[in-house]
């Protein structure tokens, strides 16, 4: 067991862990952040996603010996409301059917959008093929990032946040 | 004043006493009639933390807060938003002031299984009648309150409003006077007329979904109980394999490891099976100890069974008149004699999963005797049962939580994974939360039976389908009862003589064989039809190709113009071909069927199907790149499942759901058998459809009938791809003959 000091959601968290221990254990076990999903547990599925510095990364490939003083953050702390444009568009267009993949699909979709804030059909698609949806949400997905992308594109009117 | 009959003194004071305890009105029961609703409802039930929770559909608050009991368990189907929403509607409460709780196994909420498309039809008209009853009684009471007739009130916006007076009540300020008043019969109230409805027919956001994209706890994997170990448990790869030798000494002393142990099991290839337990303070020092495990297993009898080995048996029995004669009408070799075309051909599929996106898992606490479960599942009684008898306990000594699911497709209905927790439980003086691995999922899922069907069919010289010849070729599990061991074909994995084409067709004979095998099987997502739309309606489509037919013109001479198409035998299933006449004119004319030149390499397909009480039927339009390539263009649904749709987003997002699963599982899965072993074990050998395979279009039409309200989460499903493939053939001139579709070389050109 090792001591590791780890930077999630903007807070500082201690855990003491074995250090082959994947993130996503450590979240879900560790610091109660079960947001985080286990699907495949080797990388296939996206259903584990977080940021690592803002870029989307599996947790469940990722040991916490390897994370370091990365800023981590995941579906818990993508939002301090939980109104990023994605999780609003979600809630409008009603896109989860077992919602057990939306969280990854999510953090997916939120590094996709600071790269490229107004993606089309086939970078949306190019961005998230590794996540899998096993309910078949994808149409849904897609109408989700283009009506977050279209929010994000008509923001600062909205307020500050 | 009062315009109700005078209730049961028992009735009575269970409201009154539960208006008391819960600082509300509760009405709750289930008003089927012969049930005595008001014992069943006032016995609280044993939820954890103790408050005091009657078991009830409606609690209404002081502080105008409706919370409505979800009593089945919601699986991505979305019945958690759609059944309370029903309630809802009659109860003329804003859906914003409605909180939903999903209800504890329990049997005051009667049927609790989410399976077969039946929780909207077998629930709906109930729930209906319990929001209405609700209303007249807050209804009532505001009329006593102000001393007006009832008929001068009317419910809406969760208040009762005196039209003369212009006064209002809010729910919240009935609550106490109507906690005093007897509870009506059901058929003295009155319900909405639908063209009134507010809330049904819109669309209605899941009521989980903020939580969902939050991150809140909300499914079976979330569950963490204080002092909790995290379990694994190791299983023979073959079938029902036993446990010979197991190094425990050496997995005790890894790291976190708390305790390890071997589990007998049963010889019930769908209940406790023999295997190995491993329980650490983590589910990473667990999975990590279970890499260390070394298990000597006497695989039993199934160690030799491969699927090659049962395509050579199904090739072989083929040649056998079927052990079951399931339909023989006229006779189909004459006519085939006669025939002007006659086709051959064999249509093949393999096992699959279910692949349900979390997978499976069972938190259990064994204290005092007793038994509390936390699991994701479709069938709770069912696990309540299993667990019974596996572990001899009473049944009152279990309670079960359902969580909500990470999907179901029919996996959760089965209890394996809840009754290997309880037992690991039962030696373990904590709670326990077990862990299936992605691999545990895919190799010991109760699987979707593969089959074989071997065909022959003809047209006579008008070009009309005269004779269809099947024999199909299945697996059955041995199942041993009391000492005596029978053949059970898998879920789906039977053919009914009834199902189309039979009865519509002068000659024909369709049999069936079952092949023995010990791989389990069980329900996946419209069992049967989930495969034989595939089978019949390619096949048909292989007819009407080689008679020349135009494939929607050669379906309606086929389904006629007779209105009902009774069942066969006491059992059988009247088939409404009106209906389904109707979809399919409907989906043709959408669709734009036959009104398009479209060049080689791009395609139309049409296919239609009745299952789980919905007619549906379904224009699939391709494109095939020379490469081989597969695109899904646009998918047109023409659905009838009767007179209301209760939440149009939640029933387009079934249809969508089933259109993409529907063509993922067309492309990919397939588990292969050796040795005695599924082969197949993660995403990267079991492939999922991913969003870059999702079709471009799906557009979605129901058609509204008179007929009851039924349910969506899997009769879309079967029709997609036929529909696919006829589609494929129109494009290439390839028939694909066997799935999963990558065994078909679809170049051309």
């Amino acid at each position: 067991m090792s001591n590791y000091s780890l930077s999630i959601n903007g807070q500082s968290r201690s855990v003491d862990v074995a250090p082959d221990t994947p993130l996503l254990w450590v979240l879900r076990d560790n610091l109660d952040l079960p947001g985080t999903k286990f699907g495949c547990g080797a990388g296939h599925c996206g259903a584990c996603t977080v940021h690592l510095n803002g870029v989307p990364t599996r947790s469940c490939m990722t040991p916490v010996s390897t994370v370091g003083r990365k800023q981590v953050t995941t579906i818990e702390g993508l939002d301090p409301k939980g109104e990023h444009p994605l999780q609003k568009a979600w809630l409008l267009l009603d896109v989860p059917q077992c919602g057990y993949c939306q969280a990854g699909q999510i953090m997916t979709a939120a590094a996709l959008l600071k790269e490229n804030p107004k993606p089309t059909d086939e970078e949306i698609d190019g961005a998230m093929a590794g996540n899998l949806c096993r309910c078949g949400t994808y149409l849904r997905i897609r109408a989700g990032i283009h009506q977050a992308a279209a929010q994000l594109a008509a923001g600062p009117k909205k307020g500050s946040k | 004043m009062n315009a109700f009959e005078p209730a049961s003194a028992g009735r009575r004071n269970f409201l009154r006493k539960s208006a008391l305890a819960s600082g509300g009105l509760v009405l709750g029961f289930y008003l089927n009639g012969t049930t005595n609703a008001a014992e069943q409802v006032a016995k609280p039930s044993a939820a954890p933390g103790a408050e005091f929770r009657p078991s009830a559909f409606i609690r209404i608050g002081r502080d105008g807060i409706v919370t409505l009991i979800s009593k089945q368990p919601e699986i991505g189907q979305g019945i958690k938003t759609s059944l309370p929403a029903v309630i809802a509607e009659e109860l003329e409460v804003s859906w914003k002031d409605v909180r939903i709780v999903q209800g504890d196994l329990d049997p005051a909420y009667g049927r609790q299984s989410a399976g077969g498309s039946t929780s909207t039809p077998t629930n709906y008209d109930e729930f209906r009648r319990l929001g209405a009853t609700a209303r007249a009684m807050l209804i009532d009471a505001a009329a006593q309150t102000w001393k007006v007739p009832a008929a001068e009130c009317f419910a809406a916006d969760s208040a009762v409003h005196h039209r003369p007076s212009k006064r209002k009540l809010g729910y919240g300020q009935l609550v106490d006077k109507a906690a005093t008043l007897p509870v009506p019969e059901a058929k003295t109230v009155a319900l909405k007329d639908p063209k009134d409805f507010k809330l049904l027919g819109k669309r209605i956001s899941g009521v989980d979904n903020h939580a969902v994209v939050t991150g809140k706890p909300l499914f079976g994997i979330d569950t963490k109980l204080p002092g909790m170990l995290y379990a694994v448990y190791e299983k023979s790869p073959v079938f029902g394999g036993k446990v010979k030798r197991v190094n425990l000494d050496a997995i005790k002393a890894l790291p976190g490891v708390k305790d390890a142990f071997v589990i007998e099991g049963t010889d019930d290839l769908r209940g406790l099976l023999p295997g190995v337990a491993i329980l650490a303070d983590s589910t990473w020092a667990a999975f990590s100890a279970r890499k260390q495990l070394q298990v000597e297993w006497d695989e039993g009898r199934f160690g030799g069974q491969s699927w090659a080995g049962f395509v050579a048996q199904a090739k072989a029995l083929a040649k056998k008149p079927g052990t079951t004669q399931l339909r023989k009408d006229g006779d189909v070799n004459a006519a085939l004699a006669g025939a002007a075309k006659t086709v051959e051909a064999d249509y093949t599929y393999p096992f699959i999963s279910h692949a349900s996106f979390e997978p499976q898992n069972c938190t259990a606490w064994f204290r005092d005797g007793a038994l509390e479960l936390w699991a994701p599942t479709q069938n709770p009684a069912a696990g309540q049962d299993l667990v019974a008898a596996t572990l001899g306990l009473p049944k009152e000594k279990i309670t079960l939580h359902i969580t909500r699911s990470g999907g179901g497709f029919g996996r959760r209905l089965s209890a394996d994974y809840i009754v290997e927790a309880a037992a690991i439980a039962q030696r373990v003086g904590a709670p326990v939360k077990l862990t299936w691995s992605r691999e545990d999922d895919l190799r010991h899922d109760h699987f979707r039976a593969g089959g074989f069907h071997f065909l022959r069919g003809g047209t006579d010289a008008r070009g009309k389908l005269i004779a269809w010849h099947n024999h199909f070729v299945t697996f059955a599990n041995p199942v041993t009862r009391d000492g005596k061991t029978t053949l059970q074909t898998g879920s789906g994995g039977s053919l009914s003589g009834d199902e189309f084409p039979g009865r519509w067709i002068d000659n024909c004979h369709l049999e069936q064989t079952a092949i023995e095998c010990g791989v389990p099987m069980g329900p996946w997502r419209a069992p049967g039809s989930n495969v034989f739309a595939w089978v019949f309606h390619s096949f048909i489509d292989e007819l009407a190709h080689a008679a020349g037919r135009d494939p929607l013109e050669f379906r309606l001479e086929i389904l006629g113009d007779k209105a009902i198409v009774s069942g066969t035998g006491e059992r059988g299933v009247p088939y409404d071909v009106s209906r389904m006449r109707r979809v399919l004119l409907d989906v043709a004319d959408k669709a734009g069927w036959g009104k398009k030149k479209l060049p080689k390499g791009q395609g139309q397909g049409i296919a239609f199907h009745f299952s789980h009480r919905g007619y549906i039927a379904q224009v699939a339009e391709v494109t095939v790149g020379k490469d081989g390539s597969l695109k899904l263009d646009r998918v047109v649904v023409s659905t009838d499942i009767g007179a209301q749709i209760v939440n149009l987003s939640g029933a387009e997002n079934q249809v969508e759901g089933s259109i993409v699963d529907g063509l993922g599982t067309l492309m990919f899965p397939e588990i292969n058998i050796e040795r005695g072993r599924a082969v197949q074990g993660n995403f990267n050998d079991y492939p999922l459809i991913r969003i870059s395979d999702a079709p471009a279009k799906i557009e979605v039409h129901f058609v509204k009938t008179d007929y009851p309200v039924t349910g969506l989460g899997e009769p879309a499903f079967p029709p997609l791809a036929p529909a696919v493939c006829n589609a494929i053939f129109a494009a290439t001139g390839k028939r694909v003959r066997q799935l999963p579709l990558s065994r078909t070389d679809l170049r051309w050109g």
